[in-house]
């Protein structure tokens, strides 16, 4: 008798003590949850809803209009354009810049003595505000005084006004984009070449791949699969947000030749307080990076990982 | 025919003299190791014979060739790493194929697609996967050839990575610490796979450990090293009971071999803090030399004969036992000498030692080794004991 009623009060302590513990649990998860929800979930919930009613910045009132932007938005040569400008855009500047900056890795990994020096000039782009370097990008692609062109001059092309031409404006820019992220993919080849086991090119070696094209073939590049996966996708990401350079430089012109998505959703949004409108340009967007970042994680993550 | 004959190697990284006027002649078919401590240049030695860097001075004869200027995948070597070195990227069978297919098809004939063009390349290819699944049934690892290392345990990547260098049909293999990421067990199992490996192939094996265990099993003969330099090379057997030199007798045997402090008399025999053991040996009297002994080797004093038989002793007091459960390990303080000595006896004997206790222990002078202050083995012949009396 006395044992069971010992056995049962154990057992409701134990009971009180589970229930104290998943109690605690969601009070210390609590605060990272609240946050996630209000900082990411929210508003990202949030711009979904507007972008199904014509709310203006600032109105009173606003009403469902189901799909409404989005049928606007799909039948509007300017949201097309800036598609493709888009498109385009991370279509040059990922792949340049990331084999570019495979290439300039291999190259100082190769000649050791200067490593320090050569990560810090080229991570100085990535440190430096956008901003501030667009007014010396301005100047280079000045079509007068401006470097690129003296530069062209001296063999005896001569190079138009870059930014204000609209069949070049877009390329430019790539440029400039290119020039911005070089140094950060540089940075991270030569994390992931530091990372490569010496005793693979020795194995190598044995194995008879001792070019320098074998030993890239059999070791380097097939041991960069995890790096290149994460700088392509960083890459696609960060392209895909252009928005800076066009601000400052073109403003989406001349022409709309330089219209990109962000670039799009700026003027809609806050020039024209179309906010609805604005949302499902965004929503567009959010998909583009999200279809980006569940590829990283679901299918390429496995096949480089190599597990 | 594969001997392998070093002569004069030499080899220095920056200001540090890594190996200095390392000469081997190790015989075709033999199982050699490369003992030493870390550090000692031991992998670097074995990279030079392999090619991956590159001597300073000396010569490398491999077979009948000079091989001072050949790249690694002409040597006729294949070397099996530490860390396995096994291509994550690729299959185990892919791992096993690559140095085939490095070897026996051209850049071009490797290309993706090329075997659909040339009957020669299908045919080079099925040679290659019979050669590669041959190696796999010899090492009973077919099931493991379809995955990815990484789905592998440490002993079956170990396996890998001999597979594949058996695979080239090398005549000379070279091990660098292949077992030290293995478990204890596995080790000791793998000890003896590689040793049966051996047998089968009678190739001529170069294997680089600082495991003396790995060393005394496996070996025909054992180079001990120890600052880039080869100190002794001969049978196991001689490493542990022969030593030229004191390093060699300290880094050989567990527990270590005792080492007590002597002076010689001029009498042909050793002074042991007013113990004399008799070494027929000339030399000048007074000069300090180091008794070794085996702590298998000692015991106290009534267990090598009689009370008063002749073998000489030295007191101490009882002041640590180890129970390994086959051995006894007595630790004798030897206040005389000021050093402590270690002395084997049988487990079931404990009792007969409580801690703190006298003893006498004794210093069989037929097992004992002298050295002189430099280190070099004072080779002497005992006076027979008859004699001395
Ligand atoms: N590539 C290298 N550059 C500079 N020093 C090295 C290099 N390789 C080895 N060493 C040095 O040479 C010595 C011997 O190394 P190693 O041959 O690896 O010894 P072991 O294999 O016997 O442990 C060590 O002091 C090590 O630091
Ligand atoms: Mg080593």
């Amino acid at each position: 008798m006395a044992d069971t009623t010992r056995a049962d009060t154990l057992e409701r302590s134990r009971g009180r003590l589970r229930r104290q513990q998943a109690l605690t649990a969601a009070g210390l998860a609590g605060p990272a949850t609240f946050l996630l929800f209000l900082l990411l979930l929210g508003p990202t919930t949030a711009v979904v809803a507007l972008s199904f009613t014509d709310w203006q910045f600032g109105a009173k009132s606003l009403n469902l209009i189901g799909l409404g932007n989005y049928a606007e938005m799909f039948g509007d040569r300017v949201f097309w354009r800036s598609l493709r400008n888009t498109l385009v855009y991370v279509a040059i500047t990922v792949p340049t810049s990331v084999l570019l900056g495979l290439g300039f890795a291999l190259l100082i990994e190769a000649r050791s003595s200067a490593q320090g020096f050569y990560r810090t000039v080229y991570f100085l782009p990535v440190t430096a505000t956008l901003i501030a370097m667009a007014v010396v990008w301005e100047f280079l692609f000045h079509p007068n005084i401006g470097l690129v062109n003296l530069l062209l001059g001296l063999v005896g092309i001569r190079g138009g006004h870059w930014l204000n031409n609209p069949a070049t404006a877009l390329y430019a820019l790539a440029a400039i984009g290119v020039w911005q992220s070089l140094g950060f993919n540089v940075v991270l080849f030569l994390a992931g070449l530091k990372s490569v086991p010496r005793d693979l090119y020795d194995a190598a070696a044995v194995d008879g791949a001792d070019s320098a094209w074998e030993r890239f073939r059999r070791v380097t590049w097939p041991m960069l699969g995890p790096t290149l996966m994460f700088v392509l996708v960083i890459m696609a990401i960060r392209s895909f947000q252009v928005f800076d350079t066009v601000a400052v430089l073109t403003s989406g012109g001349p022409n709309k030749s330089t219209e990109v998505l962000l670039y799009t959703m700026y003027t809609e949004g806050f020039t024209y307080f179309r906010s609805g409108y604005a949302s499902a340009i965004t929503v567009v967007f959010l998909a583009f990076v999200l279809t980006l970042t569940l590829l990283q994680a679901r299918i390429l993550d496995r096949r480089v990982h190599y597990t | 025919m594969a001997q392998v004959e070093l002569t004069g190697i030499a080899k220095s990284f920056g200001e540090v003299r890594v190996l200095r006027d390392v000469s081997l002649e190790i015989r075709d078919g033999e199982f050699v190791t490369i003992l030493g401590p870390s550090g000692c240049g031991k992998s670097t030695l074995l990279r030079i014979i392999a090619g991956l860097e590159r001597q300073d001075a000396g010569r490398i004869r491999i077979g009948a060739r000079t091989v001072d200027t050949l790249r690694p995948n002409e040597r006729d070597i294949a070397m099996v790493f530490q860390s396995y070195a096994l291509y994550p990227h690729l299959t185990v069978a892919g791992n096993l194929a690559l140095p085939l297919r490095m070897r026996l098809l051209s850049w071009q004939q490797r290309l993706p697609g090329a075997r659909w063009f040339s009957p020669h390349i299908r045919a080079v290819e099925r040679d290659i996967n019979r050669r590669v699944s041959e190696a796999a049934a010899l090492l009973q690892m077919e099931t493991l050839l379809p995955r990815k290392p990484a789905q592998l345990s440490g002993g079956q990547k170990q396996r890998v990575a001999v597979g594949r260098a058996m695979v080239r049909e090398p005549r000379v293999f070279l091990m660098d610490e292949p077992l030290s990421n293995l478990d204890a067990e596995l080790r000791v199992h793998m000890r003896a796979e590689i040793a049966q490996l051996h047998r089968r192939l009678g190739v001529t094996f170069i294997y680089v450990t600082h495991d003396q265990a790995e060393a005394m099993t496996m070996s025909d003969r054992v180079v001990v090293m120890m600052d880039g330099q080869p100190l002794q090379f001969s049978s196991p057997g001689a490493i542990y009971s022969d030593p030229v030199d004191l390093r060699v007798a300290r880094f050989v045997g567990s527990p270590r071999i005792n080492t007590l402090p002597g002076v010689t008399t001029g009498r042909r025999s050793i002074d042991l803090a007013g113990l004399e053991l008799p070494f027929d040996v000339a030399l000048a009297a007074g000069e300090r030399v180091t008794v070794a002994i085996r702590p298998a080797a000692t015991g106290v004093a009534g267990q090598h004969g009689l009370p008063g038989s002749g073998v000489p002793g030295l007191s101490g007091r009882l002041v640590h036992r180890e129970n390994l459960g086959s051995d006894l390990f007595l630790h004798a303080r030897i206040d005389a000498l000021d050093t402590t000595v270690i002395v084997r006896q049988d487990p079931s004997a404990i009792d007969a030692f409580p801690l703190g206790m006298q003893l006498q222990v004794d210093i069989p002078v037929d097992q004992a080794l002298a050295f002189n202050s430099a280190g070099a083995r004072i080779r002497s012949r005992v006076v027979a004991r008859a004699a001395a009396s």
